[in-house]
């Protein structure tokens, strides 16, 4: 019983429940008409694309930067990464990891500037971490609409420039991951296999560079930065490091995303990417200065689960669609609760 | 005027946090108008005292205490400071507790505002009334004028020179009307010379108008010169309460210090200690509250060298400084070569490691695992514990090595704990201090800065940390600079026992030295003496 | 030498109405605007927004940051809105009504608000906003779910033709500008909302006084050290909710008046960038979030605004769209709010080390203490 008391103190009631809600959601969906599964394709399909996006959080949390609400800086190089593959005209695979390729550089320079900034405003991390990813949004949507751009697929037909809200991946790498060594049984079975193994291939990367001496000096930083200044790490450096490895995997991340998605949305689109993001790793039980691999997987199969089901499985119970009301509670609602919670200082 | 009844008495007072006693039978009694000086090393059980005579929550949270405190020869039971504050008693604490933002007047009636009603409070209450500003300004002037010094009550108190601060607050605690008792805690530790003598008077003046105080401080010609009566607190224990009439401050310094010595170092004839391996030329470290000015000073090879003073006088702040850890100047040298400041990386490259005092804070990884903790600083530093994979390409964490030097020292330091991934703040305060230990030994150092090793741990730990210190030194030669508030500690296991005051080298004495010696210079009497005698 | 410094002070002090400044002299004469129309509508926007922005005032004071949980309040004046139309209660006695029903609302959602703040000390403002959004999703439970079928509605017209829920836009025709007109003034050709203006003068009396009185002493204090504060007997955890909820049932008042003056409301979006306007407004008008003053709302009203006003203009003069003229305002907005923070965060950081600077050098005592003659208490 005492057992049972500290697990639930410690993972925390919300993330239980929210778990049993999703079994639940399971176990009632055949009742209500819904095909379990296709609702575990789209599961699975929208767990791939959306967990690197969450992964992308785990380096700052670690190196105590807090939740990254930042994440639009890498998903803007992701965005020049592939609106730049496109433009070049780059297709298939080759546009694919022309999009990956083109995109790092922007992604390593804007995470070095972004760093930069968040070392000289530490302890105000998060709120100046949102509005600079805000910002960051709004003058692309400038830039978008400016920069030379000529691919007539990607540009508005009757301006001929400045790049169109959504352009679709069609001829180009959509759906090129999900597609590779794809199982699909039937008509509506489908695992995309290539997307979640490069899913876990970057799961995989990240856990290693956390064993490496880099990603150990990270960790100590987040855990106790006088600790590890007393070892002689530097802290900025160290947290710099983290940003601008948070700002790439982001980059990759929306990459991903959008193969899958099949489109690029440009302008206001990022502007709250990182909201859910940052929810799925919370419900996945990190905190605002720890957080693992389990916690991204985990986090981002339950929220996305949530997410995939309660439009069908509620929405056929009670006859409206109330899954827009409960994303936001509960998203915000574990991001209030992880604000909230009384940090455990251990000092 | 002495009074037949005292204002306060204090009978035997006691108290344990969790069986570690830190007062026991404690009495004495402060008479009105009267000025009693409380002296004391660290950790003598001053501010435990205060503590309880002003009802911190901290005292009932522990257990309470033992005894019973008299006002006015009533029995008075404090649950929280503000009843004492009602009873009387006020008190300076060390650190300023002022707003930085608002002016004198302002804070010398904070939260004591004077007050105009108006309707609002009908509805609110009283917090809705406007303050009276010329009331609260003549109050303030008034309180300033007791004192006996300009202040200019419309100054913030951010744009105030450290003096004004001190000043400040002590207006506070006597504008208060019924105020009887006032308690300061080393309240000249940030004044200079003339502004405590300017605070000496002010404070006299306010005796005679029947105000009693209990002065704090480590200064002791200071006591000396204004205390009616002086208490000496030794380990928990009230070891002198005397008129301070004719008692002198050679006096009092070996009442503070003095004990029986059980254990002296005294085999240093056979002792290997070679040249010069470490130098001190001009540091200064600014370490936020033990700040080092002026220390020069040499370490030889081999030898265990003590650092002790009183707290606050920057013992702590020569290591802090020399690994890097705060800003430092001046020039270092170690083993003829210039050690760079304020670059922790270089010095510990250079071959120095360092048991820094605060333990959870700087010394642990509280979060991490035990193995972690102890290899951490070796891995970054030596690129220990790594293993290559892909020719070399990537260097991962090497667990099982990690695990293995974890496992050695936690058995070489018998470290008890449920093994290599346990989290450092599941243990003991012992154990973890024994983990720094093995952090620092981890990087196989040719010279080791060790600070407080022993502070809060119990007495059986204490000694095998003092132990392991002792035989690392013999096994492997490593030089060690072990700084410590506990000056017997320090006679124990080191060569030679250098006492800081004032962020200087006061002096550099032999273990087996007169214990008065030890207190003089501590008191930084030594020094005055010597300037006496040359004027 | 010093008036050197003081001058880049100066300019560092205020980076952030200076660029604003700059940007809006450029960008207005580009719009091709004619000056009396941007008079009309800087006088109007002061009318219909300044309320809004003075509630960020006393959480600032209180040393709680930018209050991003303002959202809360205009929740509940939405609220109140939406009664006032299903109650038809028509013209200035409809706002009375509206601010009658949101005022109960206000003060639960400022106390929670505080609480939820209170448990998040240093993180202030990244709570508030989300608990804003959170709030948001309750916010919609309750207008599109529980209104019509729990709460009773007694006008078709506003509900959803499912039978429950409000409609996305509310016709707000019933108290439209009921305030401006009540006593509109006109000068020159340009129409003062002298009402309007009244309410907001009376609010600034009441910041004025508030600040004097004990309970804004006390807020003071706490906003620039918890602690001592503590120790002096002041209730900290209580003071900063009560903050809240006066900040909260500002905001509350602000959105009814910011409502009626447009004259109609997005039921599920009017209050989404509401604490993006005042909280831009007031950094652009040089507040800090330290720091925030009665001329910081009324210069950042007026230069945000006019932003709003002639970019679009100028964007479409210059680029030959509307629409980058209006990413341009979002992007400077939001730049505004990142620089301010950044610089007020920076400042904190730079301050500690230059007062650790200032104490290695030894500058203890720049006025040495006197001693002077003390009086005896009785000769006082």
């Amino acid at each position: 019983m005492q057992k049972l008391k500290e697990f639930v103190t410690d993972f925390g009631l919300p993330r239980i429940i929210i778990f049993f809600f999703l079994i639940g959601l399971f176990v009632a969906a055949p009742f209500v008409g819904v095909r379990i599964d296709t609702s575990i394709s789209d599961v699975l399909n929208r767990f791939g694309q959306n967990a690197i996006l969450v992964l992308a959080l785990v380096p700052m949390v670690q190196s105590g930067c807090g939740l990254n609400f930042g994440l639009p800086v890498g998903i803007i190089a992701g965005l020049l990464g592939g609106t730049l593959a496109m433009q070049l005209g780059l297709s298939g695979w080759l546009g694919f990891a022309g999009a990956l390729a083109i995109s790092m550089p922007f992604a390593i320079l804007m995470g070095w500037l972004y760093g930069q900034l968040l070392n000289r405003v530490k302890g105000d991390e998060m709120t100046i971490a949102m509005y600079v990813g805000f910002s960051m949004v709004t003058f692309f949507s400038i830039l978008w609409l400016l920069l030379p751009y000529s691919n007539p697929t990607m540009v508005w037909g009757y301006a001929g420039q400045g790049l169109r809200t959504t352009i679709t991946l069609d001829n180009y790498w959509g759906q090129i991951l999900n597609n590779f060594l794809s199982v699909r049984i039937g008509e509506s079975f489908f695992i995309p296999t290539g997307m979640i193994l490069f899913v876990l291939l970057c799961a995989l990367i990240v856990y290693l560079f956390f064993r490496s001496k880099t990603g150990t000096a990270m960790t100590a930083v987040g855990s106790n930065p006088d600790f590890a200044r007393a070892g002689g790490v530097s802290v900025d450096k160290m947290r710099t490091i983290s940003v601008i490895v948070s700002t790439m995997l982001g980059a990759i991340g929306i990459l991903v995303y959008q193969q899958s998605y099949g489109f690029i949305q440009l302008y206001q689109g990022p502007l709250y990417m990182a909201f859910p993001a940052v929810a799925a790793l919370l419900i996945g039980g990190a905190s605002v200065n720890k957080a693992s691999m389990v916690n991204v997987l985990v986090g981002t199969l339950l929220f996305q689960g949530i997410l995939t089901m309660t439009p069908s499985v509620i929405n056929s119970v009670l006859k409206t669609d109330m899954s827009e009301v409960l994303r936001i509670v509960l998203s915000n609602g574990m991001i209030l609760y992880a604000l909230t919670r009384k940090t455990k200082v251990s000092k | 005027m002495p009074n037949d009844t005292p204002l306060l008495s204090l009978e035997g007072i006691s108290k344990d946090f969790y069986g570690n006693s830190v007062l026991a039978d404690v009495s004495f009694s402060v008479g009105k108008g009267q000025i009693v000086g409380l002296v004391g090393e660290n950790g003598a059980g001053k501010t435990t005292l205060m503590r309880i005579l002003f009802g911190m929550p901290v005292i009932a949270e522990t257990g309470g205490f033992g005894g019973s405190i008299k006002l006015d020869g009533q029995e008075v039971f404090f649950k929280s400071p503000f009843d004492a504050l009602d009873a009387g008693i006020g008190m300076v604490h060390q650190e300023f507790s002022l707003i930085p933002g608002f002016s004198t007047t302002e804070n010398i009636a904070l939260n004591r505002e004077a007050m105009k009603a108006n309707f609002a409070c009908d509805i609110f209450g009283d917090r809705m009334s406007v303050l009276d500003r010329v009331t609260m300004r003549g109050r303030a002037e008034k309180a300033i004028k007791r004192l006996g010094v300009k202040l200019d009550p419309d100054m913030l108190v951010s744009e105030m020179p450290v003096g004004h601060k001190q000043f400040t607050e002590i207006a506070r605690e006597i504008n208060r009307e019924n105020v009887k008792l006032l308690v300061l805690d080393e309240p000249t530790a940030v004044l200079t010379e003339s502004e405590a003598e300017i605070l000496l008077k002010s404070l006299r003046h306010l005796a005679d108008q029947g105000i009693s105080i209990i002065f704090i401080s480590h200064r002791l010609h200071e006591v000396t010169t204004l205390a009616d009566s002086i208490v000496v607190l030794r380990d928990g224990l009230v070891v002198k309460d005397t008129p301070a009439k004719g008692v002198s401050v050679r006096d009092i310094a070996s009442w503070m210090v003095g004990r029986s010595v059980e254990a002296k170092r005294t085999d240093r004839s056979g002792r290997d200690i070679g040249d010069e391996i470490l130098v001190f030329d001009k540091l200064w470290v600014d370490m936020p509250g033990e700040t080092v000015k002026d220390v020069n000073l040499s370490v030889r090879k081999g030898e265990i060298l003590g650092i002790g003073g009183l707290a606050g006088q920057g013992k702590l702040g020569i290591p802090n400084g020399v690994m890097g850890l705060y800003p430092a100047g001046g020039s270092v040298r170690f083993k003829g070569k210039d050690v760079p400041l304020n670059d922790p990386r270089r010095a510990l490259e250079l071959g120095m490691a360092f048991v820094s005092e605060d333990r959870r804070g700087v010394g642990l990884l509280l979060d991490e695992p035990l193995d972690w903790n102890i290899g951490f600083t070796a891995m970054q530093i030596r690129g220990d514990y790594l293993r290559s994979y892909l020719g070399g390409l990537v260097k991962l964490r090497d667990e099982e090595a990690l695990k293995k030097l974890s496992q050695e020292y936690i058995e070489l330091l018998s470290i008890k704990c449920t093994g290599a991934k346990q989290r450092a703040k599941e243990l003991s305060g012992g154990n973890q201090q024994k983990i720094c230990l093995a952090k620092a030994f981890a990087l196989k150092p040719t010279l080791l800065f060790v600070s407080e090793p022993t502070r809060g741990i119990d007495v059986g730990a204490k000694e095998l940390v003092l132990q392991s210190l002792r035989h690392y030194n013999r096994d492997f030669g490593t030089t060690i600079v072990m700084v410590s508030s506990e000056l017997e500690e320090l006679r124990s296991i080191c060569d030679r026992v250098a006492i800081v005051d004032e962020g200087s080298i006061a002096g550099i004495l032999l273990p087996d030295a007169d214990i008065s010696d030890f207190g003089l210079l501590m008191a930084g009497e030594a020094r005055k003496e010597a300037a006496d005698a040359k004027a | 030498m010093i008036k050197k410094t003081s001058i880049r002070r100066f300019f560092a002090d205020n980076v952030v109405v200076i660029i604003f400044l700059v940007l809006t002299a450029a960008a207005t004469p580009v719009s091709g605007l004619s000056a009396g129309y941007i008079v009309q509508e800087i006088l109007t926007r002061i009318g219909r927004n300044s309320f809004l922005v003075f509630s960020l005032i006393l959480p600032v004071m209180a040393g709680m940051g930018l209050n991003f949980g303002m959202v809360l309040g205009a929740m509940a004046g939405e609220i109140g809105l939406i009664f006032a139309v299903d109650w038809n209660i028509i013209g200035v006695p409809g706002l009375i009504f509206a601010n009658l029903v949101g005022l109960p609302i206000a003060i639960f959602l400022g106390w929670l608000c505080g609480e939820v703040l209170n448990r998040a000390r240093g993180r202030e403002m990244v709570t508030g906003f989300i608990l804003g959004f959170f709030m948001d999703g309750i916010y919609q439970f309750v207008v599109l779910y529980l209104m019509g079928s729990v709460i009773p509605m007694r006008s078709a017209a506003i509900t959803l033709s499912r039978g429950y829920g409000i409609r996305n836009t509310l016709n707000l025709d019933s108290v439209r500008q009921s305030l401006d007109d009540l006593l509109m003034v006109k000068l020159f050709g340009i129409n003062l909302p002298i009402a309007t203006y009244l309410i907001i003068i009376l609010l600034c009396v009441f910041i004025i006084w508030f600040r004097k009185t004990k309970l804004g002493q006390d807020m003071r204090a706490i906003g620039q050290d918890q602690i001592v504060s503590n120790a002096s007997g002041i209730p900290v955890a209580r003071t900063r909710v009560i903050a809240i909820i006066i900040s909260t049932i500002l905001a509350m008042v602000g959105q009814i008046i910011f409502l009626q003056n447009m004259g109609n409301m997005a039921t599920y979006n009017a209050h989404r960038q509401t604490g993006f306007f005042a909280v831009a407004a007031i950094l652009v008008g040089g507040a800090s979030v330290t720091k925030a003053t009665i001329p910081n709302v009324f210069i950042g009203v007026v230069l945000l605004h006019l932003m709003y006003i002639v970019m679009p203009r100028a964007g479409a003069q210059l680029f030959g769209s509307a629409q980058i003229g209006e990413y341009f305002r979002d992007a400077f907005s939001y730049g505004a709010i990142a620089l301010a923070l950044v610089l007020h965060a920076w400042r904190k950081m730079r301050g500690v080390e230059i007062d650790r600077a200032g104490l290695r050098q030894g500058v203890a005592s720049a006025a040495p203490l006197e001693a002077i003659e003390p009086i005896k208490e009785d000769t006082l």
